[in-house]
């Protein structure tokens, strides 16, 4: 009997090692790219950000186009707002938006964009209503606009994208003063 | 003051731990038993030390001390003071000092022991704990410092440990206040059970890493160690009942487990400690599956440090989870290299891990232990690609996903019904050999009773044949476990001319850990019942009502008497309460008073649930909703909860049975039927 | 959605006096219909909480919207479809069964069998040298008496325990 045991004696296949160590640097790779992304939510300023598509919501159109991509604004300063109907803060802000619009409307040098972040067609519309918004506006369809610009999303936040397409400043919350808001942007011209 | 004097120690804590680390390694290296004396009261050390600097943030917490940035987070001036002394644990930077705090103290319990006969384990068992120790202090001392204090820096209040350079204290008037969940007494003890389960399962890992490193492989580790993770398992159980009943008392939702993230990362090591104490045994009695324990002790800490890595890093999002923390990377490195250590250590020691006896049969007790094991390692694998499948969605789709109960109900439902279908057949195997004639002849008689009951049942209670298949279940593993305790106690009694009970009750404390087993399983079957009623039978209304309207469901009238609505400024807390009545079936049964608690600094709502509970069902009213003008109409939400109240009860059985095994009774040196094999084994190797 | 068309305008055809009001208000969906399908999707905001019990604002109006849809006529698919076009695959219970998330249902049942095969393997491996050793292994021999009757068995262990 002890004989037997002794010649029972055996390691570890080779391949069952491999195949545990893979395994586990498999996971703590999958835990790690999870950890990293959950410590940088955020699109990195002075990066160029990863292009999106967008379809505006009726009414509330850029230059009469229905669809568009990020790309086709290069050459143009673009404000991306994110802002949601059930958001108490985003009210807060919507008029100055709105003033800010009203201000580079017409020279098409600056474009201010805004996505609605989850939220209900009539909701949206209700508010786009209250606050007489008129800049263009477009519905973040299943979460991709945020996903790209801030995985942990928290409404309202506000992208400052430059002529190259590059991210320069952001604004988390909600503004305070038109001033704020057009200072931020003559900094990036 | 405090602060400075909380941090000083902790640093100090910080640095006779490293010293303890050293020593023992050194200690065991050289073979220098005064250096391993000398590690070993360091390691006893930091316990009085951590209770100082513990000691010092409660005062911290209990005096308001605002300028303190974790006082300020978790506490407020209207908060009762054993809410500000729990507090302590309601936040990151307090909870991991908690667990170190814990984790000294088991350290020291452990270490204070005599170690005549297992010197050789000591020095590496402080390794372990000494390095654990290390990894939760150095979170505390670099990372996650519950002392930091705000400073006013040229008109800015920015957090530090010790004051900048032309800086001046800064006290905020009133703290945030804990998150108001958290305020329920099931949360103020839930959160120090589950800790308390899990820095209890260091232990067995210290020990069995002890045994891998010096190479003595015998079950020695095991029989030392079986105490501490029946208390860890104890605790850890606990800790998830006492969750349930926290989120069936203030979440309002009508359940008590959502199966989200952050409970399975708890449910998780639970899982591997149950098998763990079933394959432990088969380890004492036959000495087989060495490996296969060791690969569970370890599976169990690595789970209990990966479900807090994943809850406290922002991995994982959940309800539950801790804000966004500087922790993440050192957590990350921490969990890497004890699941390194440990695989590697297992592979390099697995030929010497070999059993000592063969299987004989596929029916033995140990074999369907090991099927046991192997269906709580299904669960475990549902339970861990849940969790982390999401991750990799996110990684390779860009997509976020959920996945919710239908996902785990679907895939472990099976998984537990083989599981109590072997807590029905396994008590009658034999250990070593078993045939399907002797598991036959000595079940049939329960499996008829509990066809006949499934049967009564599928004429008077219900048709779902998952309903059915369960009570049967059930049915059977009652019947089986109560004829044990009945066939054992009348062979005692006849053998020992006692009577019935004074038998059953020196059959009981003769061999605790089995009958406080059976005890466990009879009380998980009561758990089932409560599961299965929720589960199965749940069913809810919801609609709007005007004063002396009437919503019904399942027999029982509800109607809406009145409303109120009243600010507690004292407390911070605005009150809605509605009170309804209601009949069943006509007959009046009384008012209940659900309501919603609007917390003003958080400006968070709780909704409380107005609850009638009887063994029957639970008949839950939610106050969804209400018109504030003229207190006229509100929405209400009725369940109907079927036999759930059978889970609280079954818990409490549970603790008494946990309790009845694992309480310290003279440790008798060995087991007799392994000691009869062992004196055997020798007399043949001779 | 075409249907529904459809079904109006058969109602006009035929000079029905229903309006479009008094069809809606007939057909108010109950908070039961509402919370049914809530209760399947989760709030798109909130972590993994159900629609039907999330307290928020955002999903009252969710809610809302549910009703509406329902009202509208349109099915329990069309209102998932809708919210899932919407907000994503995260609002489902579960992800949808395609491409990359098979992996999801795919990869438990995968594992779990292989340990059942490497288990039974090994337990077969285990207990076939059975007849080489089992002469020496009192224990074993002494619990594998034919007569293994749950009592004797039992009486066994009591005499070993005195």
């Amino acid at each position: 009997m002890t004989e037997e045991i002794i010649n029972k004696k055996r390691g570890v296949p080779i391949w069952a090692q491999v195949i545990i160590w893979a395994a586990l640097a498999g996971l703590l790779l999958l835990v790690g790219f999870g950890l990293r992304r959950a410590q940088n939510p955020m699109a990195e300023i002075g990066k160029p950000v990863p292009d999106f598509e967008l379809e505006y919501y009726p009414g509330y159109e850029y230059n009469g186009v229905k669809k568009m991509k990020l790309s086709d604004l290069r050459g143009k300063i673009v404000v991306v707002n994110i802002w949601a109907s059930w958001c108490k803060p985003c009210e807060q802000e919507a008029p100055d938006l709105e003033e800010t619009w009203q201000l580079y409307k017409d020279g098409g040098d600056v474009v201010l964009l805004g996505v609605d972040y989850v939220d209900t067609p009539k909701g949206a519309e209700g508010y786009l209503t209250k606050f007489d918004i008129s800049f263009p506006n477009a519905p973040d369809l299943k979460s991709n606009i945020s996903s790209i610009l801030n995985r942990q999303m928290g409404v309202p936040e506000t992208y400052f994208i430059d002529r190259e397409g590059i991210l320069r400043h952001v604004k988390v919350g909600p503004f305070t003063s038109v001033k704020e808001i057009t200072s931020i942007i003559q900094s990036i011209e | 003051m405090f602060a400075e004097f909380g941090y000083g120690i902790l640093v100090v804590s910080f640095l006779v731990a490293m010293y303890s680390l050293i020593a023992a390694v050194y200690g065991a290296i050289e073979k220098s038993a005064a250096m391993v004396e000398s590690s070993r009261r360091a390691m006893l050390l930091t316990f009085p030390l951590l209770s100082l600097s513990a000691a010092a943030l409660v005062y911290l917490l209990v005096n308001n001390h605002f300028e303190v940035a974790f006082v300020y987070e978790v506490t407020s001036r209207s908060m009762p003071t054993y809410l500000k002394v729990t507090a302590w644990w309601g936040g990151q930077a307090g909870s991991l000092l908690f667990w170190a705090w814990l984790l000294a103290a088991f350290t020291s319990a452990v270490t204070i022991r005599k170690w005549e006969r297992d010197i050789e384990f000591l020095p590496w068992v402080i390794v372990v704990n000494s390095i654990t120790l290390l990894f939760f202090l150095g979170m505390v001392v670099f990372y996650e410092n519950p002392f930091t204090r705000f400073w006013l820096v040229g008109g800015s209040v920015e957090p530090h440990m010790f004051a900048p350079l032309n800086a001046t204290l800064f006290a905020a008037p009133d703290g945030n206040g804990l998150n108001p969940l958290l305020r329920h007494p099931g949360m103020v003890i839930h959160p120090p059970m589950l800790y308390l389960g899990f820095v209890a399962y260091v232990i067995p890992y210290s020990f069995a890493m002890a045994a891998l490193i010096t190479g003595r492989t015998d079950d020695r580790w095991i029989r030392l160690t079986r105490r501490w993770s029946l208390w860890a398992w104890l605790f850890l159980s606990f800790g998830l009942v006492l969750g349930g009943r926290w989120a069936y008392d203030v979440l309002g939702w009508g359940g008590y487990w959502g199966w989200d993230p952050v409970e399975i990362a708890a449910f998780m090591p639970w899982l591997t400690g149950t098998a763990f104490l079933h394959s432990v045994m088969i380890q004492e009695k036959r000495g087989l599956f060495k490996h296969w324990n060791m690969i569970l002790v370890i599976l169990t800490y690595s789970l209990v440090i990966f479900g807090t890595f994943l809850t406290r890093s922002g991995v994982l999002s959940s309800v539950h989870a801790f804000a966004n923390s500087p922790i993440g990377p050192f957590f990350m490195a921490f969990v890497s290299l004890t699941l390194v250590v440990s695989i590697a250590l297992v592979i390099w020691r697995w030929p010497i891990l070999q059993g000592e006896t063969e299987m004989n049969s596929m029916l033995s007790r140990e074999a369907l232990f090991l099927l046991n094991n192997l269906l709580f390692m299904s669960v475990l694998v549902v339970c861990f690609w849940g969790v982390v499948s999401p991750l990799a969605s996110e990684l390779f789709t860009n997509q976020k996903v959920t996945l919710g109960p239908p996902f785990y109900e679907r895939a472990t439902a099976p998984i537990f019904a083989a599981l109590m279908f072997l807590m029905g057949v396994a008590p009658l195997s034999a250990w070593g050999h078993s045939t399907i004639q002797t598991l036959g002849r000595a079940i049939w008689k329960s499996a008829l009773a509990a066809l006949v009951l499934t049967v009564i049942l599928f004429i008077t209670y219900t048709q779902n044949y998952i309903a059915l298949i369960g009570f049967f279940l059930i049915a059977l593993v009652l019947l089986v476990t109560l004829q044990e305790f009945w066939r054992a106690a009348r062979a005692r009694q006849r053998a020992q001319s006692e009577n019935f009970f004074t038998a059953l009750t020196r059959l009981m404390g003769r061999n605790r850990r089995r009958y406080g087993g059976y005890i466990i399983h009879i009380s998980m079957m009561l758990m089932a019942i409560g599961i299965l009623g929720i589960e199965i039978f749940q069913t809810e209304t919801q609609g709007a009502l005007a004063q002396g309207e009437q919503l019904n469901i399942e027999g029982y009238t509800v109607e809406y008497r009145e409303l109120a609505s009243w600010p507690d400024e004292g407390e911070g807390v605005n009150y809605t309460r509605a009170v309804v009545d209601v009949y069943e079936n006509g007959i009046y049964l009384g008012e209940l008073t659900p309501r919603i608690d609007y917390y003003f600094d958080s400006q968070q709502n709780m909704t409380i649930p107005g609850n009638r509970s009887t063994l029957k069902d639970d008949l839950y009213v939610l106050l969804v909703d209400w018109e504030p003008v003229s207190n006229a109409g509100a929405t209400f939400k009725i369940y109907v909860n079927p036999l759930v109240n059978w889970m609280w009860i079954g818990s409490l059985l549970f603790f008494i049975g946990v309790i009845f095994a694992a309480w310290p009774d003279r440790d008798p040196a060995e087991e007799p039927v392994r000691a009869a094999r062992k004196a055997h084994q020798s007399s043949a190797a001779d | 959605m075409r249907k529904f068309l459809f079904i109006l305008a058969l109602l006009f055809l035929l000079g029905s006096p229903f309006t479009t009001t008094a069809f809606a208000q007939n057909n108010v969906p109950t908070d039961d219909e509402v919370n049914a399908i809530a209760h399947k999707l989760y709030c798109p905001v909130c972590e993994s909480t159900p629609l039907d019990v999330c307290p928020t604002q955002a999903c009252k109006e969710w809610r809302e919207l549910i009703r509406s849809m329902l009202a509208e006529g349109k099915t329990e698919e069309e209102i998932t479809r809708h919210f899932v076009d919407q907000y994503g695959a995260r609002v489902l219970a579960e992800p949808p069964k395609e491409g990359f998330f098979w992996l999801i249902y795919l990869l438990p049942p995968a594992i779990i069998l292989l340990g059942a095969v490497v288990l039974f393997r090994s337990l077969k491996e285990w207990t076939k040298p059975k007849t080489a050793s089992s002469a020496l292994d009192g224990n074993r021999s002494e619990l594998s008496v034919k007569k293994d009757d749950y009592v004797s068995r039992f009486e066994e262990e009591l005499k070993k325990q005195k």
